[in-house]
């Protein structure tokens, strides 16, 4: 890596070898509903708070990935984990029960591509075999953090975006069979001085193009050479915007451009710019796209996850909303 | 990459607005049904109750409407309502009764002190501290003239 650069390449590639993905009843009924490995009925799913549900989830997506990656418990080295919540609640007590070192991450809604950098360089480094990467999001939690109540009679603005209800995980290992992490470009943080907290696709997107354009000129690749081009939670006015910041910059990647946020729920007009949370972009990819992937019906994705960083407290004294978006490049190895 | 001034002028002219016309008739034709029907719950007490006074009256329409609008919020339909009607709903006080108890039900698992007591005028609270501070400056005002 050369100074100043923000491009890793992992000098030996982890492998994906499981993922898990479990979503709410809302995603449930979207397009990509019987995709996802298990939908719960009701977003309490039988726990006394929103809190504990989606900690329910978090450590069900766990258990369940290892198994389906055909591991025990006992091989997973690290877990690391993120959610929305504040001091990262969901994790921490989710990861309590099982007995192996945990990192939790705070990067919004762009952890899982964080997750996944530092379980490559981990794994890559030798230091690790097995690690999981994990991240949540909950409709019910995520609203009453930070919005309104849930009864409270509020119309939303055409702007706004649905807190996805899911959590994926995925397993990284040192061996197996399945598509690699290659490379992982890092993000900075970008303010382009955007303060409306329901417009976080405009927060988001300039974030997104700084970390894509930087992406290919670090690596001397074109948008050509990937299959798709895959956004976490920009919703379809983010994604407009990505698409022209991109454009202005000479980058074409309208033709394999995918908003996970803006397709998760798909055409229902009552979720306006479509979803957003720490699970939306994890899900999509624990199902949809590593299904694809396995099946090699694409081959090389860059997935490119990105986190609106503000908090109720700094929108309540007129801060503007820093953004980043962290990008990691997973293909299929001939 | 483009610079912050361009971008927030694009995002300005670009960004989806909400469709005022629309949502303005929606508020006018809920929130006047909500005023119609307290309405009619006064001439129905009025008739029910011949012996109560004009401003007695209003009271208790105050309080059946206050009722309504918790109750309909604890059944889970008044933010449905004002999802659809906006400023409709939110305006006359039914939508202030929702405004209270719907952060009550929320921050019931955090404890009767200090999830719903605390919590119960979250969204309220500025709505009483200006409605007071209003009405005491209107009093002075009432007072010296």
């Amino acid at each position: 890596m050369e100074k100043g650069n923000q491009t890793i390449i992992f000098e030996k590639s982890p492998v994906i070898i499981g993922t898990y993905s479990i979503v709410g009843p809302m995603e449930g009924k979207g397009p990509f509903g019987t995709l996802f490995d298990h939908v719960i009925e009701k977003p309490e799913w039988d726990e006394p708070s929103f809190e504990k549900a989606e900690c329910k989830m978090h450590r069900h997506a766990i258990i369940h990935a290892i198994e389906k990656a055909g591991l025990d418990e006992s091989d997973i080295d690290s877990i690391i984990s993120g959610d929305l919540l504040n001091q990262m609640i969901t994790s921490s007590y989710s990861v309590r029960e099982f007995d192996c070192t945990y990192l939790g991450l705070y990067s919004a809604c762009s952890t899982i591509a964080e997750a996944m950098t530092i379980g490559s360089l981990l794994i890559s480094g030798k230091h690790f075999k097995n690690i999981a990467c994990v991240t949540s999001s909950h409709f019910c939690s995520a609203e009453r953090q930070y919005r309104y109540p849930l009864e409270l009679g509020t119309p939303r603005t055409p702007l706004s975006q649905w807190t996805v209800t899911g959590a994926g995980c995925m397993i990284l290992s040192d061996k197996g069979i399945g598509p690699k992490i290659t490379m992982a470009t890092l993000g900075k943080v970008i303010d382009y001085k955007i303060s409306d907290v329901n417009n976080m696709g405009a927060a988001m997107a300039p974030a997104a193009a700084h970390t894509i354009i930087t992406h290919f000129k670090e690596t001397k690749r074109m948008p050509v050479y990937y299959d798709a081009i895959v956004t976490g939670d920009l919703g379809k006015y983010g994604s407009e915007l990505l698409l022209k910041l991109l454009k202005d910059a000479g980058l074409d990647v309208a033709s394999r451009h995918f908003d996970c946020g803006a397709k998760i729920f798909g055409d229902d007009e009552k979720k306006y710019q479509g979803g957003s949370g720490a699970g939306c972009c994890n899900v999509m990819f624990c199902s949809y796209f590593y299904n694809k992937l396995k099946k090699r019906e694409i081959n090389k994705i860059l997935f490119i996850p990105t986190g609106a960083l503000m908090s109720k407290i700094s929108s309540l004294q007129g801060e503007s909303i820093p953004a980043i978006a962290q990008a990691v490049a997973i293909e299929n190895m001939e | 990459m483009m610079d912050k001034e361009t971008y927030a002028e694009l995002v300005s002219r670009t960004a989806p607005k909400s469709k005022h016309f629309s949502t303005i008739i929606r508020a006018f034709l809920i929130g006047g049904l909500i005023c119609c029907i307290g309405q009619a719950f006064a001439d129905i007490f009025a008739m029910a109750f011949p012996y109560l006074q004009k401003d007695e009256i209003a009271s208790v329409v105050t309080v059946t409407m206050i009722f309504s609008g918790a109750f309909l919020t604890g059944i889970g339909v008044y933010d449905d309502i004002g999802n659809f009607a906006g400023a409709g709903s939110i305006i006359p006080i039914t939508g202030f009764a929702n405004s209270i108890v719907a952060p009550s039900m929320e921050f019931k698992k955090e404890g009767i002190i200090f999830g719903v007591c605390a919590k119960m005028f979250v969204v309220a609270g500025p709505v009483i501290v200006l409605g007071i501070l209003s009405s005491a400056l209107i009093g002075i005002i009432y007072w010296i003239f």
